[in-house]
């Protein structure tokens, strides 16, 4: 592989990343809090269509973001709903959520199925750090949203782990009971941090429909809600390994199609099962070797009741 | 303890919705008044995705539109979004009970579907694009597609200019091969040297990853792009990249003003006029149909005007050879990837072979 080959197959690996990133982190945050989302995939697809409808419709494609944003808060405001205020069962919810995210989302985008984007996000030519060889292409030959969804990784680990916030949501998805003991609001935190998680999964959807293949077209996430829940377990609730993490699926999928091209003789459907087949293995070795500190946080998944302290 | 239960009937009500929602399937009716037409006749059609994909169902779609314009009194019931599988049939007994005549299903998989349909209901017509089994009153009806790709692989292959194009392709089914073999036969026609590049995606439909496996044809040198998807993604990225492309299904020329060429693309409008004209004199009888560019099923977009007049008058003749059935695309001398001789000199392949291949002809870069 020459260098120009390699710089344009890391380049391919840090755009397919970027919605998978964007989406687990929104997850992450949740799941922190102690609510497990399901409804990736469905928050992902309404963001997808309501940031399409909304740039083809007011041509400026950052009021499309703020579409989807609102997209993905109001599927996710649901799964708050259900799962904090009624209790109700979060995988049940979650999957629920999913089916309706893709039939809404396939309902309201039904007259903009392959209608043209006319407004599109421009890679930013960096100056200076754009002219480096080979990482210039690589790390800054990109659009705003790729900058903003590692600005908002990096973001997230330091609201979790450095500040008094995020000691807060961190207490309330190990032990709310005892969160709530110190005068923590428990509800209110989970509201926060599942709504707003709904909200970047509705970036993440945005920036397939908006930027990765700007177009509308029924259920075009394809799945990538589902890893971007399989990629939370891998990174192990931790904002900066699913930086990692996103990245290796990224490149799983860019890799995918240009050993193809190098006429590598794989066979095109192992390639296609890889990522796949990572997720199962990283699921295994994490349940093998879960420890106390690195494991998933201890109330997720748990409706909390105080009348049942 | 109220308060679940209050939860499990907002579940409820909200599987409920996504029920209304997942199989509503658009049920519409565009009726002419039927009854002044004394040979008013119900049509049914189940699509396997929507009319808005530009792609296949599009293609049907539009047939259907010409069917209704041409023969006064037809009266279409569609179904879109109709998934393969248990859901299909009962699609289809749902049309066959609402008293449609005649039903077209339009995807490969809805095969056990009408089978099991059409022998319930014995007077009521089916036809599987695509299919393999027949029945009495079962067709199949496919077109010869391949034939339409060896000329827009003449295109392709008179416009490349290292010799190096990239074909984005769906699933190595025959259908595909049969495909690619055909465009990369067409492109050596004019061009002996050109080699064809191939992806495969294991998706008819996943427009992010469409467009990526054509990026990464194109930095892998390939100056033209053709594919076999349901998306017009591929158009896209090689029209960003400023390189030329060849669509499918349906004229892609608007998402590729300056680089696509020219489409292969589906001409379903007249075979329903004939079905349907066939059913209301009641000549209709089940057959296995694989019509060819002579009869028009299947056709070549226009061809773009970058194009040399010289090229244009070559495909041209092309065509009119295999209007008049003087010549098909799979003639020998044919030589496969691995060096075996597929077809002597002048040897023809079969439909039955045509339809089983799996293999690839010499030039093209990939494996299956």
């Amino acid at each position: 592989m020459d260098i120009t080959a390699l710089s344009a197959l890391l380049a391919a690996t840090i755009i397919a990343g970027t919605p998978i990133l964007f989406a687990a982190t929104g997850e992450l945050l949740a799941e922190r809090s102690g609510i497990l989302n399901l409804g990736v995939e469905g928050m992902m697809l309404v963001g997808a269509a309501f940031g399409f409808i909304s740039t083809v419709n007011t041509g400026n494609h950052w009021l499309g973001i703020l579409a989807a944003l609102a997209g993905g808060g109001f599927i996710a405001s649901i799964h708050a709903l259900v799962t904090i205020t009624l209790r109700g069962n979060q995988v049940v919810s979650g999957l629920a959520l999913t089916i309706f995210g893709s039939g809404l989302s396939g309902f309201l985008g039904k007259n903009y199925q392959g209608a043209p984007m006319p407004y599109q996000f421009k890679p930013l030519n960096i100056p200076v750090l754009g002219d480096i060889p080979f990482l210039g292409p690589v790390f800054f030959h990109h659009d705003a949203m790729v900058y903003l969804c590692i600005i908002i990784a990096t973001a997230m680990w330091y609201l979790l782990y450095k500040t008094m916030w995020g000691l807060t949501i961190r207490s309330v998805g190990e032990n709310p009971q005892a969160a709530d003991a110190v005068g923590i609001n428990v509800a209110r935190v989970r509201y926060f941090c599942t709504i707003a998680g709904g909200m970047m999964a509705g970036l993440g959807g945005a920036y397939i429909s908006l930027v990765y293949a700007p177009t509308w077209q029924e259920n075009m996430t394809a799945g990538r809600g589902w890893i971007a829940v399989a990629l939370v377990i891998f990174a192990l609730w931790n904002p900066t390994r699913a930086i990692l993490g996103a990245y290796l699926f990224g490149g799983v999928e860019a890799l995918t199609f240009r050993l193809q091209t190098m006429g590598i003789n794989i066979s095109s459907f192992f390639l296609a099962m890889f990522p796949y087949i990572v997720t199962i293995l990283v699921l295994v070795l994490v349940t093998i070797r879960r420890r106390q500190d690195a494991g998933a946080p201890e109330a997720l998944g748990l409706a909390y009741d105080r009348e049942e302290r | 303890m109220k308060l679940k239960k209050f939860t499990v009937l907002i579940l409820v009500a909200m599987l409920l919705s996504v029920f209304v929602i997942g199989c509503g399937n658009d049920a519409k009716t565009d009726s002419e008044p039927p009854a002044e037409q004394s040979e008013a006749i119900k049509v049914g059609w189940v699509y396997i995705g929507v009319p808005g994909d530009y792609g296949w169902t599009y293609a049907h779609d539009q047939g259907r539109a010409y069917l209704e314009d041409q023969i006064p009194g037809v009266e279409s019931i569609v179904l879109e979004n109709v998934p393969e599988g248990a859901d299909a049939e009962r699609s289809f007994e749902q049309l066959a009970q609402e008293g449609c005549s005649i039903i077209f299903g339009t995807s490969f998989g809805y095969g056990d579907a009408m089978l099991a349909v059409a022998e319930k209901y014995p007077d009521v017509k089916f036809m599987h694009a695509t299919g393999l089994q027949t029945a009495d009153n079962l067709s199949t009806y496919f077109g010869r597609i391949y034939q339409a790709r060896y000329l827009s692989g003449m295109v392709a292959g008179a416009m490349t200019e290292n010799n190096t194009m990239g074909y984005v392709a769906a699933f190595p089914i025959p259908e595909v091969i049969r495909g690619i073999n055909a465009f990369t036969l067409g492109a050596q026609s004019v061009n002996p040297d050109v080699t064809v590049k191939v992806v495969w995606t294991n998706t008819w439909f996943d427009p992010a990853k469409e467009k990526e496996a054509a990026k990464s044809l194109l930095e892998a040198g390939c100056d033209v792009i053709a594919q076999h998807q349901d998306t017009t993604e591929p158009q896209v990225a090689a029209e960003e990249a400023g390189k030329y492309c060849v669509g499918y299904n349906n004229d892609m020329h608007e998402f590729a003003p300056e680089g696509n060429l020219t489409s292969p693309i589906w001409n379903w409008g007249p075979y329903y006029v004939n079905t349907i004209q066939a059913v209301i004199d009641g000549t209709w009888a089940s057959e296995s149909y694989w019509g060819g560019i002579d009869e028009e099923i299947v056709d070549l977009a226009p061809i773009s005007d970058k194009v040399p007049a010289t090229v244009t008058e070559q495909v041209e003749a092309k065509k009119e050879a295999l209007k008049n059935k003087q010549w098909d695309v799979f003639t020998g001398p044919i030589m496969a990837q691995d060096g075996t001789e597929k077809a002597a000199e002048g040897q023809v392949l079969t439909d039955a072979e045509m339809l089983s291949m799996d293999w690839f002809v010499a030039g093209v870069e990939g494996s299956i």
